[in-house]
């Protein structure tokens, strides 16, 4: 089946017996209460066959399909990231400290890495250059800029996570993984920053000890915040 | 009736309908379908393969074979910061709060470990008796709390590492794959931390939360360094990053994987069986 939910859920004591319970299809649909009658309504509005679903919308930027697609993706996001660092660099908020330069100006020159890595290997097929709208972002303040940066690498490391199962090509995969740990490290140090010790806490990090993994539907649509470039994912791929 | 087209507009109509109503059946009918298959073949084989009863003495080859050894690795992370915990060593307050933190994910991915490996219709590999000293090696693991949070910090540099090599054998499962994902983004955010409290206690500004060259941070240990080799690259799928970043960036913003015998390598000291 397609569109795994990628969140898994704990397996808690007890339950086992009943996850072992093939439910088919049929009981599935009858559990949620769909008829015959429903399924027909659903078919009649369906608009993927003739590809109807799979138009750019005028002035959108298309990401693309297939590993090209993700890698994109990808390239969009790791030009916000560069983007935003690279104005804290210029502008730095009041108060900073001199191991906090140091430190943002590093992670300002991983995401220049990364986006000029993927902008590299897509060549021809890499998207334009993307205009960003940070005009909601007082890069005077610390608190304005950390909870910016907390949001985007939280944002990216659930991005990569999500994407990974979308990937065909195993280098790719493996690409994605050495980029996504960099992007954890990151989350971690400004979350630190905010509060020492939120690293890794409840509100991020589930009952089963993992980080969160988002579909490109539910990346774009926080990223789209803070563009104004319209990027499109509508032919990225769903599994 | 196309069904698959009907999945795929129920879930237009209300996209969470998966999250709400599926998720977990789903996940683990997935897990049951693999351990059916693997249960014929693979598992016998993996099982049959096991040195010291921990882990296998060849690379994993099968999904299984992956949560295995990750089981393995997990058991070594939550047992270290159990004991590091209750060794009376680790200052009160913030210091404590994270190591707990990070002991209690360790836990829990062993348990979710465990889960899964039992879904797939495999028994979970035993927890090894441990040594922290590594043989001595590290005599005051928990009584010097430096010496105990360069342990930290190269099992947690360690396990990202671990983790992201052994990805490419999950891909044909994306739920397991997308777990593994997750739980090893975690483990990169205990290594940032970790690298963080010992900035803090040393002053050395070379220590950062993410790993420069194949440098170990002001440890200087042969056996700590191998943890650390081959994270130098500057160069990405022929990409040579030092035309945008400079060196010590370029190694920065890629982490680098290590293959099963590279791990099993650095953990051999610390499993007495």
């Amino acid at each position: 089946m397609k569109n795994d939910s990628i969140r898994l859920q704990p397996a808690l004591p007890g339950e086992e017996a009943a996850f072992n319970k093939t439910v088919s299809r049929k009981k599935f649909l009858s559990a949620l209460g769909i008829g015959s009658l429903g399924i027909a309504a659903i078919a009649s509005c369906n608009k993927d066959d003739d590809g109807m679903g799979n138009r750019v919308p005028p002035g959108s930027i298309d990401l693309g399909k297939g590993d090209t697609g993700i890698l994109n993706y990808a390239y969009a996001l790791e030009q916000l990231e560069a983007a935003f660092y690279t104005k804290v660099a210029q502008s730095p908020y009041s108060g900073i400290t001199a191991a906090e330069t140091a430190l943002l100006t590093d992670i300002r020159d991983h995401e220049v890495a990364h986006r000029e890595f993927f902008k590299k290997a897509l060549g021809a097929a890499a998207i334009p250059a993307l205009n960003v709208n940070f005009s909601g972002i007082d890069f005077s303040k610390r608190d304005a800029v950390l909870a910016t940066a907390k949001a985007f690498e939280d944002l990216g490391v659930s991005a990569y996570n999500g994407a990974g199962a979308l990937i065909d090509d195993k280098n790719y995969l493996l690409l994605a993984g050495k980029i996504v740990s960099v992007e954890a490290r990151h989350a971690a140090y400004i979350r630190d920053l905010i509060s020492n010790g939120s690293f890794a806490d409840n509100t991020i990090i589930d009952a089963n000890g993992m980080d969160q993994a988002k579909t490109p539907a539910d990346v774009l649509m926080i990223a789209q915040s803070f563009l104004t470039s319209k990027l499109w994912g509508g032919n990225l791929p769903k599994s | 009736m196309n069904l698959y087209q009907l999945f795929s507009n129920m879930e237009k109509i209300d996209p969470d309908i998966y999250g709400r109503i599926d998720s977990r059946r789903k996940a683990i009918r997935n897990f049951a379908g693999i351990g059916g298959k693997l249960a014929l073949a693979a598992v016998p084989l993996a099982l049959g393969g096991l040195l010291n009863k921990a882990y296998s003495q060849s690379a994993p080859a099968d999904i299984t074979g992956v949560l295995q050894y990750a089981l393995t690795l997990e058991y070594l992370e939550a047992e270290f910061y159990t004991k590091a915990v209750a060794s009376g060593i680790i200052p009160g307050g913030a210091p404590t709060g994270a190591l707990t933190t990070i002991r209690d994910h360790e836990n829990q991915h062993v348990a979710f470990l465990t889960a899964v490996i039992k879904q797939l219709g495999a028994t979970p590999v035993s927890k090894p008796t441990f040594d922290f000293t590594a043989g001595g090696h590290f005599a005051t693991v928990f009584s010097n709390y430096d010496v105990l949070l360069a342990v930290a910090q190269t099992f947690e540099d360690t396990g990202v590492r671990a983790y992201k090599g052994q990805a490419g054998v999950l891909m044909s499962n994306n739920t397991v794959l997308t777990a593994a994902l997750n739980i090893h983004s975690v483990e990169a955010r205990h290594a940032s931390h970790i690298r963080q409290m010992r900035r803090a206690r040393t002053n050395d500004a070379t220590i950062k939360p993410w790993i420069t060259g194949k440098n170990p941070g002001g440890i200087d240990d042969d056996a700590v360094q191998k943890s650390y080799n081959g994270e130098e690259l500057t160069t990405q799928a022929g990409i040579d990053l030092t035309g945008f970043v400079s060196a010590n960036a370029a190694s920065e913003s890629f982490d680098e994987p290590l293959t099963y015998d590279q791990v099993i390598a650095i953990v051999q000291p610390f499993i007495k069986q």
